[in-house]
């Protein structure tokens, strides 16, 4: 074991304490039992009671978890049309301007992604609430899937499809039963980016909101202005939790899947 | 078998081929990658593509399969003429040079992937599933995924898959190329044993000239799109019909010069200035005083220390470099007017005892059928 010198062990903290101190306050103060933010007044865990009466941030969570499963299916299913057309369509007119038009999206400013939505639905009159949010959701997270699931597709074997073709499957059913079980990786995880990007986004949700519908960030974000109440910092504990366990699930999962394709190899060469 | 007439449907005028290319061209924009094939390849037949990378054999193939489309003329299969048929729809399987099996099915269901997309009832899938296991042993490893599995056993799953639905026609595309040397020529005898049991037609594609050799009924030589020769392995290799040809199939002496007699089966050609003529077969459509070439394989070329008087195809030079092979060994031999030719001897005894060693003046020499005269 290599042993670490000073001068690794001070970066090596000051990195973590800065990416990590702010959020271990924000746990520790969502079990305080003073009202003041501030002040620590013995542990309690009222405040994730209150958060369980409160219908307001309920409400707005439920709007998000649906608005986020919802535009991130969209998402994927676009995206991978998308992808496929994209990688497979080989070379036709206008290709390079189609595949820059799937990534711009990218790199344009949230601001302006969410203004022109907003003027959009109002041109055509789609009145703002939970659909409007889904639909802007959905145009800016499927280049992110198109992105996922074009760099897997690159990478697969023409020849698979082609196999299943020769084996007297139509078009649609070779990508059904050949195709996409074998990209369904890198689909589910453009999924799950679509879905994380739709749960915390802020700028195009506030654009497109409208007052029926409230996202939790959007909650969140208008609560606080109004000064930060422990209820918030007991939301937000729940939010990182959820994420951890998540984030530790699918390290896991993948680490196991590594080690099954090892023993796979060892067991092919006999 | 009570008839013991060879298999050579191609010599047959009545014979009905399976396969009949009339005028096949195949152009991508201005390249033509098949130029004005006409190609017939009868049932039964182990019938191989050969020709170096390039030279428009895959694209033939895989029109054959429904993977490319056809610019001009007509592909028939059993007197059907494809045009618009989709691959699905043929009664042709390809066996891919990647193998592309199916990463995520295990070997059985790999296997019956075709069968149940066929009009096979359910009950009998399991048993052709088993039956294919047994023709390529692999019945202990019907519940494996491809990549729990060796390159060799992968690739004989893959062939198995092609012939499951029992095809009239399977085309293998360099089916052996990611297989190491040794494995590849066990294989090869395996493949034209199964392509016997199962009398299927193969339409085999591959670059290297030994294989196809090995396993092919007929050879079609290939290039720029065109094909140059069709015939048997030892008629390609015997009586090649141009210098490309002879230069492709194995080893070769050509030797550049003037026809000068035409005459039945033989011809002469002139080499040199006050030099013997060379004599050997007459290839097709030679005419005399015209400028050729004689081909002549290194192993039919004898090496001699003393001038061999009594034969009339003689030429002398200086060893220039000897390749010890183990079994042979080549001489180089350069001649006086710069030209190197091979000489390949059978080192039937020890190398001690080697009477020839590097810049000896010798006599290489060979009979007047030993080699053939092509129009250049």
């Amino acid at each position: 074991m290599r042993k670490y010198s000073w001068f690794n062990t001070v970066s090596l903290t000051f990195g973590f304490a800065f990416l990590y101190i702010p959020m271990i306050i924000l746990v520790i103060f969502s079990f305080n039992e003073s009202k003041l933010v501030t002040v620590w007044g013995g542990f309690s865990t009222k405040w994730y009671g209150e958060l369980m009466q409160n219908d307001a941030f309920l409400d707005a969570a439920w709007v998000t978890i649906k608005v986020a499963v919802i535009s991130s299916t969209i998402a994927t299913v676009l995206g991978t049309m998308a992808a496929f057309v994209l990688v497979r369509a080989g070379r036709f007119r206008g290709r390079t301007l189609f595949s820059g038009m799937i990534y711009a999206p990218l790199v344009m400013p949230e601001v302006i992604t969410g203004l022109s939505l907003l003027l959009l639905f109002i041109a055509i009159g789609l009145d703002r609430g939970a659909t409007t949010i889904v639909l802007a959701h959905a145009t800016f997270s499927m280049c992110y899937v198109s992105v996922v699931v074009s760099s897997r597709m690159a990478s697969f074997d023409e020849s698979l499809e082609e196999a299943a073709l020769d084996l007297g499957c139509t078009a649609w059913d070779a990508f059904k039963s050949v195709t996409l079980p074998i990209i369904a990786p890198a689909v589910a995880s453009g999924w799950l980016l679509a879905f994380t990007l739709s749960l915390d986004d802020l700028v195009i949700a506030s654009f497109t909101a409208g007052p029926s519908s409230t996202t939790l960030p959007i909650k969140i974000y208008s609560s606080v202005r109004l000064g930060v109440s422990p209820e918030i910092n007991a939301l937000s504990t729940l939010i990182i939790g959820l994420v951890t366990i998540g984030v530790l699930i699918a390290s896991v999962t993948s680490k196991r899947s590594i080690q099954k394709q090892k023993r796979d190899e060892l067991l092919a060469d006999h | 078998m009570n008839t013991a007439a060879p298999f050579e449907p191609w010599t047959d005028e009545t014979a009905t081929p399976l396969i009949e290319f009339s005028n096949v061209t195949k152009r991508y924009g201005e390249f033509t990658a098949i130029d004005q094939v006409d190609l017939k390849i009868y049932p039964k037949e182990f019938f191989a593509l050969l020709g170096p990378s390039g030279c428009g054999k895959t694209t033939l193939m895989r029109m054959l399969g429904g993977f490319e489309t056809v610019t001009e003329g007509t592909i028939t299969i059993d007197g059907v003429d494809m045009k618009g048929i989709p691959p699905n729809k043929r009664a042709v399987n390809m066996m891919f040079q990647s193998y592309a099996l199916f990463p995520h099915l295990t070997v059985a269901d790999n296997l019956a992937f075709g069968l149940k997309r066929s009009n096979m009832p359910k009950s009998e899938i399991d048993g052709r599933v088993e039956e294919m296991l047994r023709l390529v042993q692999l019945q202990k490893f019907a519940h494996r995924k491809p990549h729990q599995m060796s390159g060799g056993q992968r690739q004989r799953v893959a062939l198995a898959r092609a012939l499951a639905k029992a095809p009239k026609l399977l085309l293998l595309d360099e089916p052996l190329g990611a297989l190491d040397k040794k494995l590849r020529q066990e294989t090869q005898f395996e493949l034209m044993d199964i392509q016997e049991k199962t009398g299927t037609t193969f339409v085999i594609v591959t670059h290297d000239q030994e294989e196809a050799m090995t396993v092919a009924s007929r050879i079609a030589v290939m290039d720029h799109g065109k094909l140059k020769q069709v015939d048997t392995p030892d008629r390609v290799y015997e009586v090649p019909n141009s210098v490309y040809v002879a230069d492709f199939i194995g080893d070769v002496n050509i030797i550049e010069g003037q026809v000068t007699k035409v005459q039945g089966d033989t011809a002469e050609l002139l080499w040199g200035e006050g030099k013997p003529s060379i004599r050997g077969m007459a290839g097709n459509n030679l005419s005399s005083q015209t400028s050729g070439a004689f081909a002549v394989r290194p192993e039919k070329v004898a090496i001699f220390t003393e001038e061999p008087a009594d034969r009339h195809n003689r030429v002398t030079g200086m060893v220039e470099d000897i390749a010890y092979l183990g079994n042979m060994s080549t001489y180089y031999v350069r001649l006086e007017n710069g030209a190197l030719i091979k000489s390949q001897v059978a080192n039937d005894r020890r190398i001690a005892h080697r009477s020839i060693t590097w810049n000896d003046t010798v006599w290489l020499s060979w009979t007047d059928t030993a080699g053939i005269v092509l129009a250049s």
